[in-house]
């Protein structure tokens, strides 16, 4: 029996209506296409009202296809499924055409517009009556979940999901939870102390019954699909027995290994061989760094292991892998400070007094390595004089082209800091100053009201190089005051420069473990900028906090909460649909050669032996047809995109051609070869 | 009265600038952050700095702009260039600039003027340039007053020998002129 | 290795000392120098202040005339270098100017095929294409004792350096490397890389005056024997031009400035005399004499001294 076709072409406004001809393409589709009997053009498609014409000829005209020639399928595709099952017809059995950015957005040919629009719907018609009807695939959602970093967007993630009654992974590559914000000493525009509003939450995670923390673990690789992942973790061997270890701290105490700690303390402290990031880590267990210890590297010492009380030392302790099934992941891994020694004209790491913003953290930190006095690199000295340079290693084609969003009002906090701490004069040299959340801009006011000083100059150079009297044994910044519009030199004792947030030098490596792909800068991608900043293009994945993008404490958090939010609904929903896009294999046709099976980039082709034959696990396969187009015996077709279909297709676009060349009317494809200028 | 080069349909001054000079698109997506006038060695004699220039030119000041002695006082140092946060080709903005000052007779009290022509002069004559020839020429129709001062520094010159009063000439001095010509030609130089 | 070699105007009239000396230290150290046949000035920062498309095409003819079997053109001389290069880079990158400039060329008889040359700087064909092991074994005079600031001014290191990875822009290491195998002390210079004014003798002498006694305070700061360069124009500026900064600002600058290639010649054993010595104003002779073929004490008396190492100090940041 003949097939009943309704064709419906979106003029969505003028994006589509403006270029092309949306009656004419409606009457030629109506006129000439077999199996159509119902044609219309509509302003708006995806409206409540044209998803009506749909709904309503369905029962009316008994139709048994539907064509809907719009927009990107990217947009509405799931529209016109669901308006066409709302109206009783299997949802794939609807085909959406983009006649806006294939068509009207890339062209202002008008004729040509309207000729490709014809094409494009033959072929949608052509293609619409091959279509088979699919359901799609519930899989079950595994109520466990792995969040991937605990800084404090994994860590608000990890709180939020246990707190709503599931378990949840909470894997941490470094000893200790916290991220950087453990390493602040006060946080803006509040000046809350970093600590003080972070080991709350994590000491919340320490004791919270659905938290599995996994620290000094890293996360191997992962596998499945959403709601069904496997994840295998590396936990490495912290060469202390946990459950004995009660956290007495002698072993750090006796270690003689004194080793400048470049993660934690950012280099200008120390730590010992074995030792806790921080004293309030969590988990509280130290960790011997292999590298470093005088036992591993010479075979001598285990002073820990002598006066460890109950004897929770054990130098021979291996790492363990572990796989865990969860439903979900959230990567909020986090970023890493730029190496201001790129920056060689602003001279860190070659003069003593120029500092990373991280390490003045430290040194502000009442814990930190000089007990929270602001000091010269000689570990005594007061600064009289302080200068901030915004903007180092951001902004900067040169470096990264893209602003890091915090740098400014960390900027003030420091010019705060020196104020409250020294008699200090201190300058902030910037380009802008970007103050635009709730509280950032009256902060700059306060600072302007403290006594801050401020030149609008991206710094030019950071010397030791005296030059006029009053500059010697200082450091001297110069840089065109271009408010003033002349040149300045300003010497002072400290620098602190506002290095930029990078992505993590893993970053890929990680994406690519788990499907997620990165921006040009490094970040994660989202899967939409403005409308979907936590979810990426594999469902299932999510992305939270910096990793995504540079960005200050309270967006983490929020990501952080949105994350968990979109989990949990997962969660609660207890199944989630596949689609039903998915290849099979004719038993009968395959002959075990397994080509199919490297091909498979998703890993979702199985081989039984026995049988000899190859089989496609539907749960894991995405549709994308590359062992389609493999096999050798054209043993295997993909459900939505069979040869039948893509044929009739491609006849379909011809179609339309021929036949303008056999009437000699608006087939402006034929002439120009089939190329649009 | 300034042209504001957005609401103009007119090739703005900026358009010319940037036409003018490879690369120079760039010039475009100047912040004014002002690295290039705070590493200028000369940017505290300048009367503008070179990032107080590109914004005159963006506001379409044309006279202001090729009257400044700022790029004049450019010595090719090309410190503003490898620091440039956008990758302005500045150095070479500032070699336009000196051509069409120069072309437009803007910048007739400069020195640097007279330096540069009086040795392209002896570049046309032989092919090479002749210092001696070069910096006599320039301090008697510029500088006379320096000759006074100068004089025992040329002398010290010459008795260490690194003073040469003849100067030395290409072979094939037609061929340079027959380049020079075409190239002049196709580059629409008068 | 055969280099097209492009001594440039000032290397035949007041740098003679840079080309006697480039060539005696090439011959030393095997590389063979070709001079390019008639060879024309480069147009330093001139050619280009007036013609755009003649000043490059003045560059375009020497490049033009090198021999089609070299590969690579060294230039001692920093501008020449530079004009070379950005000739060259933008006959390849602009298709439009290169293939008028092609058209200019074709009306003297001639072609060049952009981006078929090496184009390089005399100091990084020592210190990178010879390099440390071939320059230790040729030494036969250490210049141990002698304290050098090593000079390199603007256009040897900026903007685009010499081929591959260019030394840092800001705070080079070619001539500070080279020196050390020399044997050298090579103090801390931090304005090596800063100009030394160019032609701003010839158009302000307030302004160069200036420009020039900041390179000599912090050489005599960090108490510099010589100000070793690697351009004729920053050479010229620094030593004829010495005793009137001394009479601009009351001081009593007395180094002697050196190229690079002569210091090296004397620690290769060849003779001061073969070498370009004596051209220089500011006479280095005694400062030599006084130096060379000293023990280098375990405690300079001048060099900075090192305070103990207090326990409160920070670390610096790692060097890696």
């Amino acid at each position: 029996m003949a097939e009943k076709v309704g064709v419906y072409i979106c003029h969505c406004g003028s994006n589509i209506g403006g270029v092309v001809d949306c009656p004419e393409v409606a009457k030629w589709a109506r006129e000439n296409l077999e199996d159509v009997v119902v044609s219309r053009d509509y302003k708006f498609m995806c409206s409540a009202l044209g998803q009506d014409l749909i709904k309503d000829d369905i029962a009316k005209e008994g139709l048994t296809r539907v064509v809907v020639g719009a927009c990107s399928p990217h947009l509405h595709e799931k529209t016109f499924r669901n308006a066409s099952k709302a109206g009783g017809l299997n949802p794939y059995l609807m085909q959406m055409t983009n006649l806006r950015e294939h068509v009207s957005w890339v062209t202002a040919d008008k004729a040509a517009a309207t000729g490709k629009s014809k094409s494009l719907i033959s072929g949608a018609v052509h293609r619409v009556v091959h279509q088979e009807a699919l359901a799609p695939m519930p899989v079950p959602v595994n109520d466990h979940t792995l969040v991937v970093g605990a800084g404090i967007a994994g860590i608000q993630a990890a709180l939020e999901i246990a707190d709503a009654g599931y378990h949840v992974y909470l894997l941490e590559r470094e000893p200790s939870i916290g991220g950087h914000m453990a390493k602040f000493d006060k946080t803006f525009p509040t000046l809350d102390c970093s600590a003080c509003i972070l080991a709350p939450k994590m000491s919340d995670i320490d004791q919270h019954e659905n938290i599995e923390l996994l620290t000094y673990s890293e996360l191997e690789s992962l596998s499945g699909y959403v709601g069904n992942f496997k994840a295998n973790i590396r936990k490495r061997p912290r060469m202390v027995v946990e459950p004995d270890c009660t956290g007495c701290g002698l072993c750090i105490e006796k270690c003689p290994k004194r080793v400048v700690d470049t993660e934690f303390e950012a280099g200008i402290g120390y730590r010992k061989a074995i030792y806790r990031p921080f004293p309030q880590a969590v988990p509280k267990i130290p960790v011997i760094d292999v590298e470093n210890c005088t036992y591993f590297v010479r075979g001598k010492c285990k002073a820990c292991e002598k006066f460890c009380p109950t004897g929770a030392v054990d130098f021979k302790q291996v790492e363990e892998v572990r796989e865990v099934d969860v439903g979900n992941v959230i990567l909020a891994t986090g970023w890493k400070p730029f190496d201001a020694r790129r920056v060689s004209q602003y001279g860190y790491g070659r003069m003593a007094n120029v500092f990373t913003s991280l390490e003045f953290e430290r040194m502000c930190n009442s814990a930190g390595p000089t007990d929270g006095k602001i000091v010269m690199r000689d570990g005594v000295t007061e600064p009289k004089s302080v200068a901030i340079v915004h903007c180092v290693g951001s902004r900067d084609e040169n470096y990264n082209p893209y602003c890091s969003g915090v740098c400014c009002m960390a900027a003030l906090k420091f010019g705060h800091l020196v104020l409250e701490k020294t008699d200090a004069e201190v300058t902030s040299f910037y380009i802008d100053l970007r103050t635009n959340q709730k509280g950032y801009e009256e902060f700059y006011a306060r600072l302007l009201d403290e006594g801050m000083n401020f030149v609008r100059g991206k710094v030019a150079e950071i010397t030791d190089a005296a030059r006029y009297p009053g500059e010697e044994g200082k450091i001297i910044l110069q840089a065109e005051d271009t408010l003033l519009g002349r040149q300045r030199r300003h010497p002072v004792d400290m620098v602190i420069l506002m290095g930029a947030l990078e992505p993590r030098d893993d970053s890929k490596e990680l994406g690519i473990k788990v499907g997620v792909s990165c921006s040009m800068d490094g970040w994660f991608t989202e899967r939409h900028p403005k409308l979907d900043p936590v979810a990426t293009m594999t469902d299932g994945i999510f992305v939270a906090g910096s990793c995504q993008g540079p960005k200050d404490i309270p967006a983490s958090v929020a990501q952080g909460a949105a994350a968990a939010a979109r989990v949990v609904g997962m969660i609660n929903r207890k199944s989630v649909m596949v689609e039903p896009v998915v290849a099979s294999i004719n038993d009968e046709k395959c002959s075990g050669c397994r080509i199919c099976n490297t091909l498979c980039p998703y890993g979702a082709i199985t081989f039984d032996v026995q049988k000899s034959l190859s089989g496609i696990e539907t749960a894991l396969c995405k549709g994308c047809g590359t062992c389609v187009s493999g096999c050798p015996a054209n043993a295997i077709s993909g459900a939505h995109f069979s040869n039948a279909q893509i044929e009739a297709e491609l006849d379909g676009i011809l179609f339309e051609i021929q036949q303008g060349a056999a009437t000699g009317e608006g087939a402006p494809l034929a002439e120009k070869g089939g190329r649009h200028e | 009265m300034s042209d504001i080069s957005a609401l103009s349909t007119e090739p703005s001054f900026l358009d010319e600038v940037i036409d003018a000079t490879s690369g120079g698109d760039r010039l475009r997506s100047c912040l004014q952050c002002g690295t290039c006038g705070g590493s200028c060695p000369n940017g505290s004699d300048m009367d503008h700095t070179p990032r107080a220039l590109f914004a005159l030119i963006a506001a379409g000041e044309r006279e202001e702009v090729l009257s400044a002695d700022a790029p004049w006082f450019c010595v090719s140092c090309y410190a503003c260039t490898v620091r440039c946060p956008r990758k302005i080709p500045i150095t070479d903005l500032m070699y336009t600039l000196k051509r069409i000052a120069a072309r437009e007779h803007f910048a007739k009290k400069q020195d640097a003027v007279a330096l540069a022509e009086n040795f392209n002069r002896f570049i046309l004559r032989y092919g090479r340039s002749f210092e001696f020839g070069i910096a006599s020429r320039f301090y008697l129709t510029r500088k006379l007053g320096s000759i006074f001062s100068l004089g025992p520094l040329g002398i010290r010159m010459m008795r260490h020998g690194r003073l040469s009063l003849t100067p030395s000439k290409i072979e094939n001095l037609a061929q340079l002129h027959a380049i020079l010509d075409k190239a002049r030609e196709l580059g629409g130089e008068s | 290795m055969t280099f097209a070699y492009y001594p440039g105007c000032s290397l035949e009239a007041s740098s003679e000392a840079y080309d006697i000396s480039a060539r005696a230290v090439c011959e030393r150290l095997g590389i063979e120098l070709q001079e390019i046949p008639d060879w024309n000035c480069c147009g330093a920062t001139e050619a280009s202040a007036l013609g755009y498309l003649s000043g490059h095409a003045l560059v375009a003819r020497n490049l033009a005339l090198v021999d089609k079997s070299l590969k690579d053109v060294v230039a001692p001389c920093a501008s020449c270098f530079l004009n070379l290069k950005k000739t060259d880079k933008l006959m390849k990158e602009d298709r439009k100017i290169g293939g008028k400039l092609a058209e200019a060329l074709e009306a003297g008889g001639l072609a060049y095929e952009p981006g078929s040359l090496r184009i390089r700087h005399l100091l990084e064909v020592v210190h990178r294409d010879i390099g440390h092991d071939r320059i230790q074994q040729a030494v036969v005079r250490p210049l141990t004792g002698l304290r050098i600031a090593p000079y390199y001014g603007c256009q040897v290191v900026r903007p685009v350096g010499d081929s591959g990875d260019a030394d840092d822009p800001e705070q080079p290491q070619a001539m500070d490397e080279l020196f050390s195998w020399l044997g050298a002390t090579v103090v801390d210079y931090p304005v090596k890389a800063h100009c030394c004014g160019g032609h701003m003798t010839q158009i302000s002498t307030e302004m160069s005056n200036e420009l020039l006694r900041r390179l000599l305070y912090t050489a005599d700061e960090h108490q510099a024997d010589i100000i070793v360069c690697a351009c004729p124009m920053c050479q010229l500026n620094l030593d004829a031009y010495q005793g009137k900064v001394n009479n601009a600002f009351n001081t009593a600058f007395d180094v002697p400035i050196l190229f690079f290639s002569q210091l090296l010649g004397l620690a290769l054993g060849i003779e001061a005399d073969a070498l370009g010595f004596g051209k220089e104003i500011i006479d280095s002779k005694d400062v030599l004499a006084a130096k060379l073929d000293q023990e280098e004490t375990a405690e300079t008396p001048s060099a900075p001294r090192r305070t103990r190492r207090v326990s409160r100090s920070l670390p610096m940041p790692k060097k890696d």
